[in-house]
């Protein structure tokens, strides 16, 4: 990054089209709110006090960052490689499913039971996204579909195992088993939870910044990654260049779905849903996982305040029922938000190009 | 084994499963229609799921307002119009991410219409059903194809005007250029990133006409979880018939029996079977299809490739 005149006009122009965007966005928000009978001003009150101010919220809040980090790192692999993985959401119940099996199951659990569980959760998540490779790489089904429809299919799968004994259903004696959920994970295969100043951090928090940390060092100094970011740039100089677009193109979409199902247990392993696996157990932590991605623009490090802002807004929102206002309006605010957080780049984007274009056509 | 091929039997036999095979595949061949001219200027839109969602809600206000079955699917048609013009826009102007906003906007639409729906006190009604006469004497097809409510024979309108626009008319050329060679299309003079977002607003216009003959031609009422993949199904079926018309119409009937198949097995073979399942079979016989029958057809040369001047 020069400082020269044009770049420092572009970087204000930038930021400035950002904040006018997002204040567009909320402004947006705050008109359907107040038209719908609620008061834009309680609910943010709420959405504040929900996701740190009360007691106890802002634990609640790095309990959801943490596995939207994880997701939005796998994610980023992937894309750098030029794949669109989004079927995260699906890769994240897998994942969990598969986890579920070694940590209720096996009892008494131990934490080699947790670390085989996660190992399962990895695979399984893994698994799931290498369908789309198969898909793609037989078929030339693209990857964003394949994966959108196991998204749909992830949960009815799960719902079916839920539905039966030998596999997780829960079996209470004497009580109908209406309640389709796994069983309690074996205490002894669950993740800590450290206690600060009065909120719950689970340790998934740490293991998801370096994580992080982990895949922006290996995406950015490994042979591996280097060869990931020549098949995103251009496939044809990377098959020239010995980089297989199939191999290193499953490869990466395995590490992605890896890292969704990765999420998915550590969630298990940490007391998500009172321990318990069920087939809407994923939260949309997949969805918002890749949105983090998206918005941090496959940039690991960025992807940490992202996803703490993401998780602000789902936390808050459980309070905004309180305040008079569905809390549905989060995934208004979430998908106007990320709409306008595309919006700025692209214009720079375009103005730069037209700045080129009339300075070539003036030359001529 | 008897007992097994007669209710073998039992199923292909049965009326109500075509009648029912052709409301499902009809809402996915309104979706596919669109997305095919879409897909053939060289885009994909999995937003195409928020069109069918936007004009499903658009024509349940409408219809509660007004209670006009024309002017309902009407103001369908344009709400699909307006959620198409951001993808069109975003992607299509600004070059933003096509399967970022895509996405985006499917959530969005989704949390949009949870949020604003008990504003509403939605009322929606079932319009009439009329008979072809002739038509409608056919053994097992005909009751399914021309003895159905009104508003579901707009799909035989919408599948040749899709044909003609596409391959019949100058507009359809450059559409179609634009997605083999943008680049040569750029030379010779056509705005390439311009007729991309006039054929997304044409699938917006079909998608979201679609999404309200399914309420007042189908379902009769609103519910925000009766899109739920529609419109993913209708992108695999474009794929499946190899970005043909034809072929893409085969896949939406294919994917609509499946879909009515779900719906009705119980009732026919009188056998309870797993809900889960059942509810996936959709997607499962969506993906198997892909695995087993979609072949390398050759797709539009620049499908998913956005289009910036000088950049190859």
């Amino acid at each position: 990054m020069s400082d020269t005149p044009t770049a420092k006009r572009d970087r204000i122009e930038l930021i400035s089209l950002y904040v006018v965007t997002i204040i567009l966005a909320f402004v947006i928000a705050a008109i359907l709110v107040n038209t719908s009978g609620g008061s834009w001003s309680k609910a943010v009150e709420a959405m504040i006090n929900g996701s740190f101010k009360n007691p106890g919220r802002w634990g609640e809040t790095l309990r959801r960052a943490a596995p939207l980090l994880i997701v939005a790192a796998g994610s980023a692999i992937a894309a750098k490689a030029g794949i669109i993985n989004i079927g995260q959401e699906g890769q994240v119940l897998i994942g969990a499913t598969g986890a579920a099996f070694i940590m209720t199951k096996i009892h008494p659990g131990s934490p080699l039971m947790l670390i085989l569980g996660v190992l399962l959760g990895m695979l399984s998540g893994a698994a799931w996204a290498g369908i789309s490779a198969l898909l793609y790489y037989w078929r030339r089904v693209p990857v964003v579909l394949s994966t959108l429809l196991l998204v749909y299919l992830s949960s009815q799968i799960t719902g079916y195992t839920m539905t039966r004994k030998f596999l997780l259903l829960e079996v209470i004696e004497g009580s109908p088993t209406k309640i389709q959920n796994s069983a309690k994970t074996a205490v002894n295969s669950r993740l800590g939870i450290m206690h600060i100043f009065g909120n719950n951090v689970p340790l998934t928090v740490p293991i998801a910044i370096i994580f992080a940390i982990g895949v922006a060092y290996i995406l950015a100094h490994s042979v591996w990654g280097f060869r990931l970011k020549m098949l995103g740039l251009n496939p044809r100089t990377a098959q020239r260049a010995g980089v297989s677009h199939v191999k290193f193109g499953t490869m990466a979409l395995l590490t992605s779905g890896a890292a969704a199902g990765l999420a998915g247990s550590l969630m298990l392993a940490t007391g998500e849903s009172n321990y318990r696996a069920s087939s809407g157990f994923s939260a949309s932590v997949g969805w918002d996982g890749l949105l983090v991605a998206l918005v941090a623009r496959n940039n690991p490090y960025a992807s940490i305040p992202v996803a703490l802002a993401f998780a602000c807004l789902h936390t808050g929102s459980n309070f905004l029922a309180a305040a008079g206002v569905e809390s549905v309006l989060v995934d208004v605010i979430r998908g106007l938000l990320v709409l306008a957080l595309f919006i700025p780049p692209a214009v720079s984007e375009l103005r730069k190009k037209r700045r080129v274009l009339a300075l070539m056509t003036e030359r001529a | 084994m008897l007992a097994f091929l007669g209710s073998f039997g039992d199923i292909l036999a049965n009326g109500p499963l075509y009648q029912s095979t052709f409301r499902l595949a009809a809402i996915l061949v309104f979706a596919a229609a669109g997305e095919w001219v879409a897909e053939r200027a060289g885009t994909i839109n999995i937003s195409v799921e928020a069109m069918l969602l936007g004009g499903h809600f658009a024509t349940a206000i409408a219809y509660t307002q007004t209670s006009n079955f024309a002017f309902s699917l009407f103001v369908g048609a344009i709400a699909g119009i307006f959620v198409s013009s951001f993808q069109a826009f975003l992607s299509h102007y600004l070059n933003a991410d096509q399967f970022g906003i895509g996405l985006t906007l499917n959530i969005l639409l989704l949390g949009l219409v949870a949020f604003l729906e008990p504003n509403f006190d939605l009322s929606t009604k079932l319009a009439g059903e009329v008979k072809v006469p002739l038509l409608y004497d056919i053994p097992i097809l005909g009751p399914a194809m021309f003895g159905q409510r009104w508003p579901m024979y707009l799909v035989y309108a919408v599948v040749p005007l899709s044909w003609w626009l596409l391959m019949r008319t100058k507009w359809g050329l450059e559409v179609r250029a634009v997605g083999e060679d943008p680049q040569a299309a750029d030379v010779t003079g056509i705005n390439v990133n311009a007729r991309r977002r006039h054929a997304i607003m044409y699938t917006g216009l079909i998608a979201g006409l679609g999404g309200g003959v399914y309420l007042l031609g189908q379902v009769g009422r609103f519910e925000s979880g009766n899109i739920g993949g529609k419109g993913i199904i209708a992108i695999a079926a474009v794929i499946f018939g190899g970005w043909t018309l034809r072929g893409a119409v085969a896949g939406c009937i294919l994917f609509g029996y499946v879909d009515a198949l779900r719906l009705n097995l119980p009732n026919i073979v009188g056998h309870d079977f797993n809900a889960q399942l059942l509810a996936a079979l959709p997607f499962l016989a969506t993906i198997v299809v892909m695995l087993i029958f979609a072949k390398h057809t050759r797709q539009p040369a620049s499908l998913a490739r956005p289009f910036i001047r000088g950049l190859k």
